[in-house]
């Protein structure tokens, strides 16, 4: 059989991207800029100021009908349920054996209409698990590829993109969404991220993209926006202990052990939920922590040693430049996952000295 | 600064040599921190350690990734720059400078012939002769 490389798509930003002199890379089927000016000064951007995401790549679905709240909150770790309209909250989609499909989050965008943002890496494989459960009463629709979404993230969001919408994002509560028409386009304004400072997410037909990342580049200009890359979403995410689904989590971790359980409302049906609930009660084998390594960078499947055995792995790792220091996460058996555990990271045959610390590494001051 | 200083020779893989004499400083060219991004982690062997031309001298960590670097000359390790090793971000603001890395004694100084001119690695970086630059 004939191989082909697969082409890549291009989101409707790409060739922003490219005249502001981005670094373009494969990721999740999608040529995505990794970088444009530096990761460290990116990142720096979005704690002290704003910085601008091009999250196009991820996949949108959305839910409506009669069946619509009943279904989703069976797919669906939390408590969807109760969610109200113009809420939305973070949880996991798991399979029967209680292993995690995906990560998303779920936005009531009206009485019986849902919309669920899914990873780009996961998109088909969410599709096929959704249609699954899918039942004559509700309608599912995938606008992954009709979607765009950008991101603007930092100390300064709220007040650029205030200036540019008719509705008072600033008053949005956190995971508050809302139906708004920003810089004269139609767009779902919601006030979610995955940097550990406030923002919002931006979601509107690809035609409208260009207008909302020039204009809210243009509005930003005087307080210091950047565009990002996903380099510094990356490092920005992990100083948040946000998990990153194929690093952290995928269908060979169970929520309790990644650290997710505060997801899983156990009291409701959900896929998954007795498997789950078996593993809490009996106790997690391996749980996540944070590490601080002294004297090297961990990366993503480095092993973790404690008195000469391996006992874990990394699941990420990176130099945090807010933190200052050389973070990961890793799994561990438990009886090493309590703060203050010394242990070791294996990085090129050498063990390099790793604590056990709290996460989040880094949480903004209120 | 030249981004490929007249005065240095080079190896393919990015490292440039200051030969005085017998003692050879070594690091790492401005184009190859460019490609590497913010270099957070320097590790380099200690005084004494002899290094063979072109094996592994040690490495670079960027916030993205760990790159190796090779020891474009033979010799032994007189020196490692400590700076560099506290402050890593030398190696992208002065990757010719304080950014610099080991010293070696030259074991063998015919080695230097083998590495590329300014302007052979001019070409192989892809930049042309004149342009200069980044």
């Amino acid at each position: 059989m004939a191989t082909e490389a697969p082409t890549l798509r291009r989101t409707p930003l790409y060739e922003r991207h490219v005249a502001l002199g981005a670094k373009m890379v494969p990721f999740a089927g999608y040529e995505m800029p990794i970088q444009y000016e530096g990761i460290v000064a990116e990142h720096r951007a979005v704690r002290s100021h704003v910085g601008l995401f091009d999250l196009s790549h991820m996949g949108e679905f959305i839910f409506q009908g009669r069946g619509a709240k009943a279904l989703v909150d069976r797919l669906v770790s939390s408590d969807i349920a109760g969610l109200e309209a113009d809420q939305a909250r973070y949880g996991l989609l798991t399979n029967e054996g209680g292993t995690i499909v995906d990560d998303v989050i779920v936005y009531r965008t009206g009485d019986s209409e849902y919309l669920m943002v899914v990873n780009a890496a996961n998109i088909e494989k969410d599709r096929r698990h959704v249609l699954r459960y899918l039942g004559a009463d509700v309608a599912f629709d995938d606008r992954s590829l009709a979607t765009a979404l950008v991101a603007i993230q930092g100390p300064r969001a709220a007040t650029i993109l205030e200036s540019a919408t008719t509705t008072s994002v600033r008053e949005l509560p956190a995971f508050g969404v809302v139906g708004s028409e920003v810089l004269g386009k139609g767009a779902t304004v919601a006030r979610t991220g995955y940097t550990g400072e406030d923002g919002f997410e931006i979601f509107v037909a690809n035609d409208a993209a260009d207008r909302i990342w020039e204009g809210l580049l243009e509005r930003g200009a005087s307080l210091g926006i950047k565009p990002i890359g996903l380099g510094a979403r990356d490092t920005l995410r992990l100083e948040a202990r946000f998990s990153l689904y194929g690093n952290d989590i995928d269908e060979t971790t169970n929520p309790i052990e990644a650290g997710l359980g505060w997801t899983c409302k156990l009291d409701k049906a959900f896929i998954g939920r007795d498997a789950i609930a078996a593993i809490k009660a009996e106790g997690p084998k391996r749980r996540i922590v944070g590490l601080v390594i002294d004297g090297g960078v961990a990366r993503h499947g480095h092993e973790v040693v404690s008195a000469g055995e391996v006992v874990g792995h990394v699941t990420s790792g990176t130099f945090g430049p807010t933190v200052q220091k050389n973070i990961a996460l890793a799994y561990v058996p438990t009886r090493l996952s309590k703060v203050g555990t010394a242990v070791a990271v294996r990085i090129r045959g050498k063990d390099v000295p790793a604590t056990v610390v709290k996460t989040p590494f880094f949480r903004r001051a209120e | 600064m030249s981004s490929v200083p007249d005065d240095l020779r080079y190896s393919k893989e990015h490292e440039w040599v200051r030969a005085d004499g017998d003692v050879a400083t070594i690091g790492i060219t401005h184009f190859a921190q460019e490609q590497l991004g913010d270099v957070v982690f320097v590790e380099l062997p200690e005084k004494g350690t002899a290094v063979r031309q072109f094996s592994s001298l040690g490495v670079v960590e960027s916030v993205k990734a760990a790159s190796d670097i090779y020891a474009p000359v033979s010799g032994e390790i007189l020196e490692r720059n400590v700076k560099v090793i506290e402050k890593p971000e030398l190696v992208n603001t002065e990757p010719y400078g304080d950014g610099w890395m080991i010293k070696v004694r030259l074991a063998n100084e015919g080695e230097l012939a083998q590495l590329l001119s300014p302007q052979d690695y001019r070409s192989h970086i892809g930049e042309t002769a004149g342009a200069g630059g980044d």
